[in-house]
């Protein structure tokens, strides 16, 4: 199982939790496994067949734009990180 | 002067012969064609430190009367060379001639009348550039760091940081940059003090409240560090005025809290070739990177698109931890000095996120595009969407 780090902007629609679990062997296969527990983080992250372009996926701190993208191989001991971006500050 | 120095002074006179500043003048003239490594004549100062650092010969080496023996053999090994010697007045230098002949110095002269008369004579010297005793002071711990010393301190206050805003990242980043003595500060922001940032946003206390922030953040950064000119832009940022802001400086930080900024901001540093220290924060969360145009990525290769705003809140909307936003923007100023002064690695190509609340930092690995519409093959940064229709922000007033 794969570990997926969300980040703080995704966690609500995986009931808050910053880190979950999800099974299998590339990018695509996971995703399509956390969506199927995590509906709601399909239409932020996936609504689609390819990914929102605005949010970065690493596969073990690499952005998997330079590796296989959806195709990149996800080991059992890897970690997935979904990171869209920050603005911050008082107005958006 | 007592019999026994007239009797020293008798016998230097004799045995050291003497040449008039502007022979000295003409003899340094005629080699200088030669160049450096061809010079057989040197030029040596044998003042103390005070009266070299109030001007000097220039070409001129600089070897105490007091050391004269102990550096004289290293900084002039070639005892054959024709060695000058000058003083202030034309007396200490006999002296030290004659010393040099008794350690095997063939051919040493020394220049009557001194520095004094050269400078007479209208002749050119050079003041060498120095730390003022507050200054020392001031700056001493970084004076005794080997990475940064005087010439670093030099560069610092010679450097030109523009900050983009000064709220909860410009803030810490403002405050340390002038503490470090960044000569100039610029800071960009139009909004007024609220006591609603005073949570995060140390530059500014409660009797600021209904300032301009930016100039608020003039004050406190003057009582601070009155080495430091801080140029405010009470305005903000835009595509009338991007270029002709950032052209400027050297670095710029960024502090600024919505995305169209950012993107501007981006492009607009990538046709001025400046780097832009970028910092984000949310909630417990921060995030810090370099972009340094063509050498590492810039923000739109990082991300080609805003997030839609129910993905992007603001912090007015979602709350940060107001400690967060001094981390990540002390961090921002350290990225800063290392660019300013050349050191260390700074973030280019790397994401350095910190989790608060988990004590951990992490680090991404970022590439460049090749296909980036800002910074990549067929680039055109100069026309490129910043997405404020999309980010619906509220009509300029």
């Amino acid at each position: 199982m794969a570990t997926v780090r969300l980040a703080p902007v995704l966690r609500a629609a995986a009931g808050g939790s910053k880190q979950v679990s999800a099974q299998g062997s590339t990018l695509a296969e996971v995703l399509s496994d956390l969506f199927q527990r995590y509906p709601a983080l399909k239409e932020q992250i996936q609504p689609d067949h390819d990914l929102s372009r605005f949010v970065n996926v690493y596969v073990n701190d690499q952005d998997v734009r330079y590796l296989q993208g959806l195709n990149t191989a996800v080991g059992a001991n890897d970690t997935v990180i979904l990171l869209p971006a920050m603005a911050g500050g008082e107005r958006s | 002067m007592g019999d026994a120095s007239r009797e020293i002074m008798r016998r230097a006179r004799q045995q050291v012969p003497e040449w008039s500043p502007s022979q000295v003048r003409e003899s340094l003239a005629e080699r200088k064609g030669a160049g450096p490594g061809d010079q057989d004549i040197v030029l040596v100062d044998v003042r103390e430190k005070i009266e070299w650092n109030e001007g000097h010969i220039p070409g001129a080496i600089h070897v105490p009367r007091g050391y004269l023996e102990l550096q004289i053999e290293e900084a002039v090994p070639d005892k054959n060379k024709t060695v000058v010697l000058y003083c202030a007045g034309g007396v200490r230098s006999l002296m030290a001639g004659a010393t040099l002949q008794q350690m095997g110095y063939k051919n040493v002269i020394s220049m009557a009348g001194g520095f004094g008369q050269w400078k007479n004579s209208g002749y050119n010297f050079v003041v060498p550039r120095t730390l003022s005793d507050a200054q020392s002071r001031r700056y001493s711990r970084h004076l005794l760091i080997p990475e940064v010393g005087e010439a670093g301190q030099f560069k610092l206050l010679d450097s030109k940081v523009l900050l983009i805003g000064a709220g909860g990242l410009g803030s810490p980043a403002a405050y340390y940059l002038a503490a470090a003595g960044v000569g100039t500060l610029g800071i960009i922001d139009a909004d007024i003090v609220d006591d609603s940032n005073l949570q995060r946003q140390i530059l500014h206390n409660t009797e600021r409240i209904g300032q301009y922030k930016a100039e608020s953040a003039r004050e406190t950064i003057q009582a601070l560090n009155p080495d430091v000119n801080v140029v405010t832009y009470i305005e903000r940022l835009d595509e009338n005025n991007v270029a002709r802001i950032i052209a400027d400086y050297d670095v710029i930080l960024d502090g600024t809290d919505n995305f169209p900024t950012r993107y501007l901001l981006n492009d607009a540093s990538i046709i001025a070739n400046k780097p832009v220290v970028h910092g984000s924060v949310f909630r417990f969360e921060g995030q810090l990177t370099v972009f340094k145009p063509y050498e590492g990525p810039c923000y739109r290769c990082l991300h080609p698109e805003p997030p839609p705003p129910e993905l992007a809140p603001s912090c007015a909307e979602a709350g940060v931890l107001g400690v967060l936003p001094g981390i990540i923007g002390m961090l921002q100023a350290t990225e800063t000095i290392k660019l300013l002064l050349g050191i260390g690695e700074p973030l280019v190509g790397r994401l350095m996120t910190y989790d608060a609340l988990a004590g951990e930092f992490n680090e991404l690995r970022l590439y460049r595009d090749p296909h980036c519409p800002a910074c990549g093959e067929n680039a055109h940064p100069e026309n490129l969407p910043t997405y404020a229709e999309v980010c619906a922000i509220p009509a300029r007033s």
